[in-house]
């Protein structure tokens, strides 16, 4: 695991993957476009982000298909919610460190 | 080295975020005025106008107590008022979420929809059920009960208050199960008098920055 040295999380530097992140930290799963509604992003910009979330293993992926229709789902991963509580932690004790 | 205020800027962007993907903010509170006001009106009409007040479960006209003894006024009255509320609901809610830069039929607003749906689809079938049957005076008081345990479903997925709403509804719900003369009274105080209470609340709570 990557970890800067105030241990925060570098896959989480970005606002955007903190969104992800919190978002499906409260949702037990949530589809592509519904992520893309909160965060307001492009297909392609939120897909990179997730891709590089996928790679460490934040969130996970269920496909299925609902009709014809392709239907992705998107979820935190045990992982991915100790990493996220972690970098919270760190973020907290960060700004009471600057007081 | 990010700067604190980049730090406080991130907890910020969490916790809007946890917040707008969880709960659907964009209901209006002008809306629980507005359908408060409808429900009085409607109810004050039934009363007045169309003297609808049972006083028992089945009252049985002149003895006559088969048949339908519901005036088709009053049906058209309910459903009248029913969707002049949810008009105006989806109307204001929609204006809200604009404002926020929302959407209003989101992943959100879709699930507390759904959860209410439940409670409310039953309970207006019971109620039809029971019309049919006669049973009038329950209408009123079942009603209740039914969007009172819908909203307090759905308060999950929006404002905690909603909640509250919902077990208030219930319980005059009971109330009027037990002392049907009063059914329609409770009915509205329920949807009227509260509906009026809590838009208000909600209004000068959460959306006078607006």
């Amino acid at each position: 695991m990557k970890l800067a040295i105030d241990g925060l999380y570098k896959a989480f530097e970005s606002r955007v993957r903190l969104g992800i992140m919190s978002a499906l930290a409260v949702n037990d799963t949530l589809d592509f476009n519904a992520l893309k509604e909160f965060l307001g992003l492009t297909d392609g910009n939120l897909a990179s982000h997730i891709k590089a979330l996928e790679k460490e293993q934040f969130i996970g992926v269920t496909k299925s298909f609902v009709g014809k229709k392709p239907n992705t789902q998107y979820f935190i991963t045990a992982l991915g919610k100790t990493a996220f509580n972690q970098h919270l932690k760190a973020l907290a004790q960060l700004i009471e460190s600057q007081k | 080295m990010k700067k604190e205020k980049d730090y406080i800027g991130d907890i910020a962007e969490i916790r809007s975020m946890m917040e707008r993907s969880s709960k659907f903010l964009s209901l209006s509170g002008w809306a629980g005025v507005m359908a408060g006001v409808y429900a009085l009106a409607a109810a004050y009409l039934s009363y007045a106008v169309l003297d609808f007040n049972p006083g028992e479960i089945a009252p049985s006209t002149n003895g006559l107590a088969t048949g339908f003894p519901i005036p088709p006024q009053l049906v058209s009255l309910a459903l009248g008022t029913l969707l002049l509320a949810i008009g105006t609901a989806v109307f204001l809610s929609q204006r809200k979420s604009s404002k926020r830069g929302e959407k209003l039929w989101n992943a959100t607003s879709r699930r507390m929809v759904a959860t209410m749906a439940i409670p409310l689809v039953s309970g207006g079938l019971l109620i039809l059920i029971l019309l049919n049957n006669g049973l009038v005076g329950l209408a009123a008081p079942f009603s209740l009960i039914f969007y009172g345990l819908a909203l307090f479903a759905a308060g999950s997925f929006t404002y905690g208050a909603v909640k509250f709403l919902g077990l208030m509804e219930v319980v005059l719900g009971l109330i009027g199960t037990c002392f049907i003369g009063y059914g329609l009274l409770c009915w509205a105080i329920g949807f009227g008098v509260l509906h009026i209470v809590y838009g208000i609340y909600i209004h000068y709570r959460y959306e006078t920055e607006m």
